[in-house]
């Protein structure tokens, strides 16, 4: 590990001094590096080979770039602080990054009031575009709506009735929970019904909650549950019989981070949002794959992708803006489109969302490993609401 | 709920339980020996399950390895305890009591980071155990078997131990150096060997319970905070000390959160009440019941601490205010003056959030030194008022008014907190202040309408004339000296002298006519004020509260900081605050092992400092 990073270093360095020349770009990047260390790790690679292949190529604007990344800690208001400090002191061009909502949230804030471009990396919650969007915000992963509305074509076709819903107890399950009630309530038959076990973050009693789902006999289950708590919920529906003819749809399960930790155990054939990064063979993601595992010897996550297409939107919205100003960076990021291992996303003007999309499918065991088969790409833009009500819920800020 | 899915929820929080008891119950050895609130208890069952999850991947034995890395974990977690005991907390037992906690939460801070040097950062999941993998059908429900196992290593450890303190010689001891430390050493009882023994033994415990939870829940590098936060609640709930007691203690908890979860949405009326959201306080809840009812645990005696301690001795010393700290305060105010022209604007961001913490950690401060009353939950306070602060300031009430609100909000949850607390004394009273902060957190965490539950609240920034970073600065540095200057005020005048004699002597306060309760009650009130005030700038300074503000680690920042500073000087707070703020910047800006080093400087200032950084030379002086 810390080889790999004295590498890293050694070779960012080797590159910034082959680019003396011109002053470089510098990118703020904040995240919660310790507190999420499954996700971040993979996260901070895939930001270093996309600086790495932009420089490689000239940089930008005839700039390298160079990412002054920092640990926020997690908390958001020592996140304002760091982000305050890549603003005055390192004088950067834009921020990006950050994990949680409510960082990221505290962090869109900020930028507002500092006028200062900020790139959410990978707070999945629809407040940092709608509710609380502001003019310096843009997102780049599919929010926790979109996602949501990736499963629910699926859990409406099955026809059930009673759904078990069971999410942690904080903005990403509680969004994820009222997403998917509103959606199937919409499409579903009448007298659809719900029962639902809030978990603490982390602390999940997963013999308690799988034994209140049994005994609540539903007849299909959405959860949102994942790391640790997942693999809890897995192990003990799997001994209590929870998941016996009983459809399950998790999401972000299908994500390597989540999956791969429960190893033979992993759930089979529940539908789930994710990244099966062994099967997809578009060009951009075959030529991204190649590159990762060549510079890394390990195979991507998909914190991996989300920090590529990070550092590349960044790169993107300051060749299309021709300047480090903010305001043009943040009139070239209306409508950018950004080439990432995804294919092509477009960041879209009316909510600052990029159309970024995930990989749905179903679980199986593959090789002692968890995987996701059937799988198809669900692009972004095809599971945002109406124009009309993305207008009204931006403005009800 | 039906009987049987009674029955089932029964069984399943009596196999939480178990391993919240084992973990509870080394805590409590600890503590009944060596007095020590150890933070880095939660960290030996993290370790523990680490150990034997890396010994459980390397297949040794077969089938027998989960039984093998059961035994490791124990083992290496008898050997760190030996460690921490020799190579930290030995070297402090002379300190002020709640010093060593600042240095096992510098061990704290080290483990986790060590664990992920280690072992890495996915989660490891243990395999299911050979011969318990199943589970068994009881007719209308069925139980894994590995749970009929915890269930019975719960009871089976506690006849061990209660045999071991009862009927022992080692056990004797135990008890004799619990019941009176210094007596006890004066009876030939060697009390170095007696802490090395019982913090191998309580730390063995932590490990194996660590181990055994795997094959029911991965081993993750923030599982340490939480397990220790449980053990504290179930050691205090059932008395300190007290085996037994942390057992039934365990057994409520553990049932009570599993009725709760079992109990699901429940239609009262017209209002629905979904229990499973209760779990999120639903120990410190019960807790907070129990002391309220029974001031000193489940189980537990009350325990007199002999007024001859070392820290009794310290304590008398506080020095009138001299001319010295006239010239002190001058510097330290000309310093702040001058900052916007020596240094750039960040400096001014960092001065401001150290200023912050330092008046925060100086209304501990008055509560813990001159006081002495030891409070957990002191974020509490601090976040109240910053909410308060913050809703204000959504309402577009005028500036002045929101900081104001937020030193209100401050003094009255205090009031609150306070009226309960001060009927308890010494650890009893640090846990009630915790779970009052922990039950206030759970509320703003969930009461989405009015906190923005977990994402909190954006957009609260200072009217347009204080938005710049210097205007600001300018205005938190003002505001701040002067309500430093109006606590220093406070603690060395006249009220400061009256709970300074409730501290040093209950009884002869009450004697010379002095309402002992009355007195601490103001001032949990009035450190409520300071700290409301302290979160209300900090509302503005961040544009943006989240629930974090009143969580568990914002106590024990403001812990560590008044230790750090030193417990009786007026500057402390600021020293201190400007040590682990500045130190908490500038690591985790240049290391990616920033924890460890955190950790490992906090350790070394406080064993370098013993009496805190601002206390250095004068108190050994005046002992000797």
């Amino acid at each position: 590990m810390k080889h790999r990073m004295a590498h890293a270093m050694f070779a960012g360095a080797w590159l910034v001094s082959a680019c003396v020349m011109a002053q470089p770009i510098r990118l703020g990047e904040l995240n919660s590096y310790k507190q999420f260390p499954s996700f971040l790790d993979p996260y901070r690679k895939g930001m270093e080979l996309a600086r790495d292949e932009i420089n490689a190529a000239g940089g930008v604007l005839g700039r390298p770039l160079e990412i002054v990344s920092r640990d926020d800690t997690g908390a958001p208001g020592d996140a304002v602080r760091v982000a305050e400090e890549l603003v005055s002191r390192e004088k950067v061009t834009l921020l990006m990054g950050t994990f949680a909502s409510n960082v990221g949230l505290a962090v869109a804030d900020l930028a507002k009031q500092r006028k200062i471009l900020f790139i959410a990396a990978e707070p999945l919650t629809d407040k940092i575009v709608w509710d609380n969007g502001n003019d310096y915000t843009f997102r780049l992963r599919a929010s926790t709506y979109m996602q949501t509305a990736m499963l629910v074509p699926e859990a409406a076709k099955l026809g059930k009735k009673r759904w078990a819903i069971v999410y942690p107890n904080y903005e990403y399950g509680q969004s994820a929970t009222t997403a998917f009630k509103a959606q199937m309530i919409a499409r579903a038959p009448a007298g659809i019904e719900f029962v639902e076990q809030a978990v603490p973050l982390g602390k999940i009693e997963a013999g308690s909650v799988v034994q209140a789902l049994v005994d609540a006999k539903p007849d299909a289950i959405f959860s949102s549950l994942f790391g640790p708590d997942l693999a809890r919920f897995v192990r003990e529906g799997e001994l209590r019989g929870l998941f016996k003819d009983r459809p399950v749809f998790n999401l972000l399960g299908g994500e390597p981070e989540y999956l791969d930790p429960l190893k033979d155990e992993a759930p089979v054939g529940w539908w789930v949002t994710g990244y099966p990064w062994y099967a997809i063979d578009t060009p951009a993601h075959k030529r991204f794959l190649s590159a990762y595992q060549a510079r890394f010897n390990d195979y991507p996550r998909l914190g991996s992708v989300v920090g590529y297409a990070t550092v590349k939107t960044a790169a993107a919205a300051i060749a299309r803006a021709g300047s480090t100003d903010s305001a043009k960076l943040v009139a070239a990021m209306r409508d950018l489109d950004v080439d990432t291992p995804f294919g092509r996303v477009r960041y879209r003007a009316i909510d600052h969302q990029s159309t970024m999309g995930a990989y749905v499918g179903r679980t199986a065991v593959k090789d002692g490993k968890g995987v996701m088969t059937d799988w198809r790409y669900a692009d972004g833009k095809d599971y945002l609401p109406s124009d009309d009500t993305v207008r009204r819920l931006r403005a009800a800020h | 709920m039906t009987l049987a899915s009674f029955a089932s929820q029964l069984l399943n929080g009596l196999a939480s339980a178990s391993s919240m008891f084992l973990v509870a119950a080394g805590l409590t050895l600890i503590f009944g020996v060596t007095r020590i609130v150890n933070f880095a208890h939660g960290s030996m069952a993290m370790l523990g399950a680490y150990i034997a999850s890396a010994i459980v991947a390397t297949h040794i034995g077969g089938a027998m390895s989960f039984w093998i890395a059961l035994a490791g974990a124990l083992a290496a977690g008898a050997l760190l305890g030996v460690l921490l005991e020799r190579g930290v907390v030995a070297r402090l037992y002379a300190a002020p009591e709640m010093l060593q906690l600042t240095a096992t939460f510098g061990v704290l801070l080290v483990a986790r980071d060590a664990a992920l040097a280690l072992f890495g950062a996915e989660d490891r999941l243990g395999p299911r155990v050979p011969g318990l993998a199943g589970s068994v059908d009881l007719g209308s429900f069925v139980v894994p078997q590995y749970d009929l196992f915890l269930l019975a290593v719960g009871p089976l450890v506690l006849v061990a131990l209660t045999w071991l303190v009862a009927r022992t010689r080692f056990g004797m001891m135990m008890r004799a150096c619990a019941e009176n430390r210094q007596v006890a050493a004066g009876l030939g009882v060697d009390p170095v060997r007696l802490s090395i023994a019982v913090f191998a033994l309580g730390s063995a415990l932590a490990a194996l319970a660590g181990a055994l939870a795997l094959p029911r829940e991965p081993a993750t590098l923030a599982m340490d905070l939480p397990i220790v936060a449980d053990a504290f609640v179930v050691t205090v709930m059932g008395g300190l000390g007290s085996i037994p007691g942390a057992f039934i203690a365990a057994v409520v908890i553990g049932v009570v959160k599993a009725l709760c979860i079992g109990l699901g949405s429940v239609d009262v009326g017209s209002m629905t009440i979904a229990f499973p959201k209760l779990t999120l306080a639903a120990e410190f809840v019960v807790m907070a019941i129990v002391l309220a009812v029974r001031p000193q645990g489940l189980l537990g005696r009350q325990i007199d601490m002999p007024a001859s301690t070392l820290l009794a001795q310290q304590r008398a010393f506080v020095p009138p205010l001299a001319r010295r700290d006239l010239l002190l305060a001058l510097l330290i105010v000309v310093l702040l003056a001058a900052l916007p022209s020596i240094a750039d604007e960040y400096a001014q961001v960092l001065a401001t959030e150290i200023l912050l913490a330092a008046l925060f950690a100086a209304s501990l401060q008055l509560l813990l030194g001159t006081g002495g009353i030891t409070s957990f939950g002191h974020a509490a306070h601090f976040g109240i008022g910053a909410y308060a602060t913050a809703l204000c300031a959504k309402a577009a009430l005028p500036f002045g008014l929101a900081i104001g609100a937020g030193a209100v909000a401050g003094a009255a949850s205090a009031a609150i907190i306070g009226a309960f607390c001060v009927r308890l004394s010494g650890v009893y009273l640090a846990m009630l202040t915790l779970a009052f902060a922990q039950i206030a957190w759970s509320v703003v965490f969930q009461w989405d309408s009015v906190t923005g539950g977990s994402n909190g609240l954006v957009g609260i920034w200072p009217p347009e004339a204080l938005a710049s970073r210097p205007h600001f600065y300018a205005f938190a540095a003002t505001l701040v000296v002067v309500a430093f200057a109006a606590l220093v005020a406070i603690a060395h005048g006249p009220f400061g002298r009256t709970l300074r004699a409730t501290r040093d002597s209950r009884l002869r306060a009450a004697a010379v006519g002095i309402d002992v309760a009355r007195t601490q009650w103001l001032a949990f009130v009035i450190a409520g004020a300071f700290a409301g005030l302290a979160g209300a700038v900090f509302a503005f300074s961040k544009g943006s509260l989240s629930p974090e503000t009143l969580a568990i680690p914002k106590s024990v920042d403001a812990l560590v900081i008044v230790l750090l500073g030193g417990i009786n000087a007026w500057f402390g707070p600021i020293i201190g605050a400007a040590v682990f703020t500045w130190l908490q910047d500038s690591l985790a800006r240049t290391f990616p092992y920033w924890r460890a080093a955190l950790g490992v400087f906090i350790v070394a200032l406080v064993l370098l400092f013993p009496q805190g950084i601002a206390g250095v030379g004068r108190w050994r002086r005046r002992v000797e």
